[in-house]
């Protein structure tokens, strides 16, 4: 009798470790974003915000990830999905951006940043698991936020939301969502969605990491895990 | 005249003693056998231009065309040998194509300008390919403006307000420059340029031409546009009025 007979060998496949007898799934497990990230344009700029758990499984690999990453000056975006593929994503879109902006002479447009992580997602479909929303400040159009999710659409929304996280928050965001809010407003907006979802998803957690980019430069805020807004007293 | 180069000339790779390409030089001499092309940027606008002489009568009109359409909001006019204007076209095509494509922004004209001379400059460095024997104008608007470009054989390429190239390129920039060209609005320039090419167009060598002209300017809707069979009549009898005129006061001296 062979040591193998009978043990079921877990399909090497992303996520799908649920039938898996190894307990120790942390050691064989992508790191995972479950995540929760939005981004609202505002009247002067856009706000973006994350939460900053990572997953490896079921172990949380960094509690205090930073989701949201400059690809420019004024133009980042918030990753979800797989931790390595953004992050690729990422690099090669900050460099293609870096190059774009040298020969255009002047900042680049945050529709040209959006669609560069555009053909990249729908380029490379078939072998990344990547969600991001791109969002920044142009002198063209303002602050703007473009989604682009797994299968490689690019859209602009008056604010969007990702990741796993987000499933839960959708009512409560399309009714408090307003039309050029103030920029204490749209903070206020982004945290207690982020809240709301971190409360509920497994996957999201940890700190609330906002962005506000706008024609005067970036400001970034942290709330900790034991600041984040309430909603209900036990949660 | 400028000096043959003789044993120097034979290859683009090979620099002459005081430092000439004589091959690149070569080249240009196709440009100033060919028919006159002129370019002007206006204050709302680019308009081009070409003195399209005609061989045969056998030809059907309108065939050949010289000016081409390079992206929505850029048109290209050259002097020179034909064919070889055609496959920059192409090139100058696919870059702005490429970039909509990857960047989803009509192709700023400095960058296209850079593209194709940096393919012109290209075809300078390898024995095996020969130089482009043409110079290219590209006019358009992007979102610094109209803007106006002329690429050389070397690869050369400035920024213009007025160019010419061509047989009678000189004689054409001397009427440019009397132009107020930071004034003047495209629909007025359209009469200009049909003036200047009736007037350094050759009669007695070449006895038959056709102008074309496209322009883009806000009558256009800022796209390019061949100039519309209406407006190019009447500048051309304008043009033709003017001529006569010049040519009446000769005889009367």
């Amino acid at each position: 009798w062979s040591s193998m007979e009978g043990r079921f060998r877990p399909h090497k496949f992303r996520h799908y470790q649920h039938n898996t007898m190894d307990h120790n799934d942390w050691m064989t497990s992508e790191h995972d974003m479950g995540t929760t990230i939005i981004a609202v344009e505002f009247n002067g700029g856009v706000v973006m915000g994350a939460d900053s758990r990572t997953s490896t499984g079921n172990y949380v690999a960094n509690r205090v990830s930073d989701k949201i990453t400059a690809i420019h000056d004024k133009i980042f975006v918030c990753r979800s999905g797989s931790a390595a593929d953004t992050q690729a994503i990422s690099d090669f879109v900050t460099y293609y951006l870096d190059m774009h902006s040298i020969e255009l002479g002047e900042p680049p447009l945050v529709n040209t940043a959006a669609n560069l992580v555009q053909q990249m997602i729908y380029q490379n479909k078939d072998n990344l698991m990547a969600s991001m929303i791109c969002a920044g400040w142009d002198k063209t159009l303002g602050g703007q936020v473009y989604c682009i999710p797994l299968g490689g659409v690019r859209v602009r929304q008056p604010f969007s939301i990702g990741g796993s996280g987000s499933t839960y928050i959708y009512g409560y965001c399309d009714a408090h969502f307003k039309e050029g809010m103030t920029k204490e407003e749209a903070l206020a907006f982004v945290r207690n969605s982020l809240a709301l979802a971190m409360a509920r998803d497994g996957s999201s957690g940890g700190v609330i990491r906002t962005v506000v980019i706008s024609e005067g430069g970036i400001e970034r805020e942290m709330v900790p895990g034991d600041h984040l807004p309430r909603f209900l007293p036990e949660l | 005249m400028a000096s043959i180069g003789t044993g120097y000339d034979l290859s683009t790779t090979t620099f002459s003693p005081i430092g000439r390409l004589f091959q690149i030089e070569y080249a240009h001499k196709a440009i100033d056998s060919s028919g006159t092309a002129i370019g002007l940027r206006c204050s709302d606008g680019v308009v081009l231009a070409c003195e399209k002489i005609i061989t045969s009568k056998l030809l059907e009109p309108g065939t050949g065309r010289r000016v081409q359409g390079i992206a929505p909001h850029v048109g290209m006019v050259t002097s020179g040998w034909v064919p070889d204007s055609l496959a920059i076209a192409t090139k100058a095509r696919n870059e702005a194509q490429t970039y909509k494509e990857f960047y989803d922004d009509a192709i700023p004209l400095k960058t296209l300008n850079d593209r194709v001379s940096n393919v012109v400059q290209m075809h300078t460095i390898y024995g095996h390919i020969r130089p482009f024997g043409v110079a290219t104008i590209l006019g358009g608007i992007d979102r610094s403006g109209p803007q106006l470009y002329m690429v050389e054989p070397s690869g050369l390429s400035w920024g213009y307000f007025g160019c010419a190239a061509g047989k009678a390129a000189a004689a054409a920039r001397t009427q440019i420059e009397k132009l107020d060209l930071k004034n003047l609005k495209c629909k007025d320039a359209v009469v200009e340029a049909a003036k200047i090419i009736y007037a350094v167009h050759d009669e007695i060598k070449d006895k038959m031409f056709e102008l074309e002209m496209c322009w883009v300017c806000p009558e256009s809707g800022n796209k390019y546009q061949l100039v519309p069979k209406d407006i190019l009549s009447a500048a051309e009898k304008v043009a033709k009025e003017a001529e006569e005129e010049d040519s009446d006061s000769d005889v009367s001296m």
